[in-house]
């Protein structure tokens, strides 16, 4: 069963075709990739995907239900959650509030009567183990070095228990023991019947 | 809380302040309901406004959202200045009366000092209260990344617009207790030099501090006062404190970006 599919989806930037006419099908419950070198448009897919740059024409069909025009914030709803390739923390926020922010009620005034709760707080515990960062909890994730900031952002999408993870690059520049602890979340997310999608510029999974 | 914590550069705040003032003046002289009812009703017309401005703000986000509050600050300061039968406009309103509560006289400064530590605590632990809350936390996260906390299902115009409001709602306050303490406003204390001079107060203090905010209006409060005893002459001394401003926001940029105990750098 097809958990996305696009139809015919074209995005141009000034003349540049990025995404054009493409129809593709992302299976549930499988790891899937996509490959091709620089510039050939994977980042645009994800992008589109997750509703940041607006489609010029195509259809998007998450679940059966066909969108034309996504947003942002719409997709969490969808059970689909990102990483993005220039990897985008809460740079001046603790490692920890980077996962609690993620995992907090959406709606603007139950949010603000929403007080220190264990029970997020122990999911952000155990996923912070999970990723190895549990220790540096109270450093502002801007101190942090280059793979454990991609291992915060992987975790940042662990924390949503969405069904679908997009994940954009993810093994790029990682030692082969920090590639190792990303290929072991990915493959246990499959075996938890979750869709994952990355982008990856060769295979090695 | 709306630039600290959420990363909004506002300078419009002088404009709800002034909306507070204007209304506490207008029904303290020409109706007889009292300072208290006339701070609710102030609030509640900068809650309006602030809704309907932040609405068409909130979609904005950095530079624009500064150059959308300055334009802002523009209109309201020229709805002052020109509502002539409502405002008088440079003329000003005379005669405000100062707050009637059981058989307290507050026309002693020392009592009406008291009635506004009052407010301010009211105030710290209401700011206290939304910066605690996971709200607080999603304005962090906005200010860091919107488009990424977006994706996380956060509908971030509805977070700017609230605590935009709040913040709004807050200056109202602050400028009822100008009108009735000053006695007299005119449109010139509502310019956009007033929400510079708050800009300073929060980024001297510290930003995404609310300790900071009050070290910051303390510092720039009394520093005049010190400048007093240099003795310049009076004319002058107007205008030093415009400079002395300007000039302690710029080493501030350069040197300390977050401000004395900020937890935030621009």
């Amino acid at each position: 069963m097809k958990i996305i599919e696009t139809k015919n989806v074209v995005k141009r930037f000034n003349g540049v075709h990025a995404v054009d006419q493409l129809s593709i099908g992302i299976e549930k419950g499988l790891i899937s990739g996509i490959i091709g070198p620089n510039g050939s448009g994977k980042t645009t897919l994800v992008n589109l995907l997750s509703g940041i740059l607006q489609m010029d024409s195509g259809v998007i069909i998450i679940d059966g239900k066909k969108n034309k025009r996504l947003l942002p914030h719409h997709i969490s709803s969808f059970g689909i959650t990102r990483t993005f390739q220039n990897i985008r923390l809460f740079e001046q926020m603790t490692v920890l509030d980077n996962i609690l922010v993620v995992i907090t009620d959406r709606n603007v005034f139950k949010s603000l009567f929403e007080k220190y709760s264990t029970h997020r707080h122990t999911i952000a515990e155990e996923i912070l183990k999970k990723v190895g960062l549990w220790e540096k909890r109270d450093q502002l994730a801007v101190n942090l070095s280059y793979g454990q900031r991609k291992l915060l952002e992987i975790g940042r999408t662990l924390a949503t228990k969405a069904e679908v993870y997009l994940f954009d690059e993810p093994f790029a520049g990682l030692f082969p023991e920090m590639r190792k602890i990303v290929s072991n979340i990915l493959l246990e997310l499959q075996k938890k019947n979750k869709t994952v999608r990355w982008t990856p510029l060769s295979r090695q999974l | 809380m709306v630039i600290g914590y959420a990363g909004l550069l506002s300078v419009t705040h002088a404009a709800f302040y002034g909306i507070g003032a204007y209304t506490t003046a207008i029904f303290l002289t020409k109706s007889n309901i009292g300072f208290f009812s006339s701070l609710i009703l102030g609030i509640a017309i900068a809650v309006v406004i602030s809704l309907l401005i932040g609405i068409i703000l909130s979609k904005f986000k950095g530079d624009y959202y500064a150059l959308g509050t300055f334009g802002f600050n523009a209109i309201i300061f020229a709805i002052f200045l020109n509502w002539q039968n409502m405002t008088r406009g440079s003329l000003g309103i005379p005669g405000i009366s100062r707050p009637e509560l059981f058989d307290i006289d507050f026309e002693n400064n020392l009592n009406f000092l008291i009635l506004a530590v009052i407010l301010l605590i009211l105030i710290y632990f209401s700011s206290r209260f939304v910066i605690n809350s996971s709200f607080g936390r999603v304005l962090k996260a906005i200010r860091e990344d919107e488009t990424a906390i977006a994706v996380f299902g956060y509908n971030t115009l509805y977070f700017k617009l609230l605590i935009f409001i709040i913040s709004a709602a807050m200056a109202a306050v602050a400028g009822s207790l100008y009108a009735s303490y000053i006695t007299f406003i005119d449109p010139s204390s509502f310019q956009l030099t007033e929400s510079m001079f708050i800009l300073t107060i929060i980024i001297l203090g510290g930003l995404a501090n609310l300790r900071g905010s009050i070290l910051g209006a303390l510092f720039l409060i009394l520093l005049p006062e010190i400048l007093r005893f240099v003795g310049f002459p009076s004319d002058i001394e107007a205008q030093m404190r415009q400079m002395v401003y300007g000039i302690v926001l710029i080493i501030l940029m350069l040197y300390r970006p977050q401000g004395f105990i900020g937890e935030y750098k621009l």
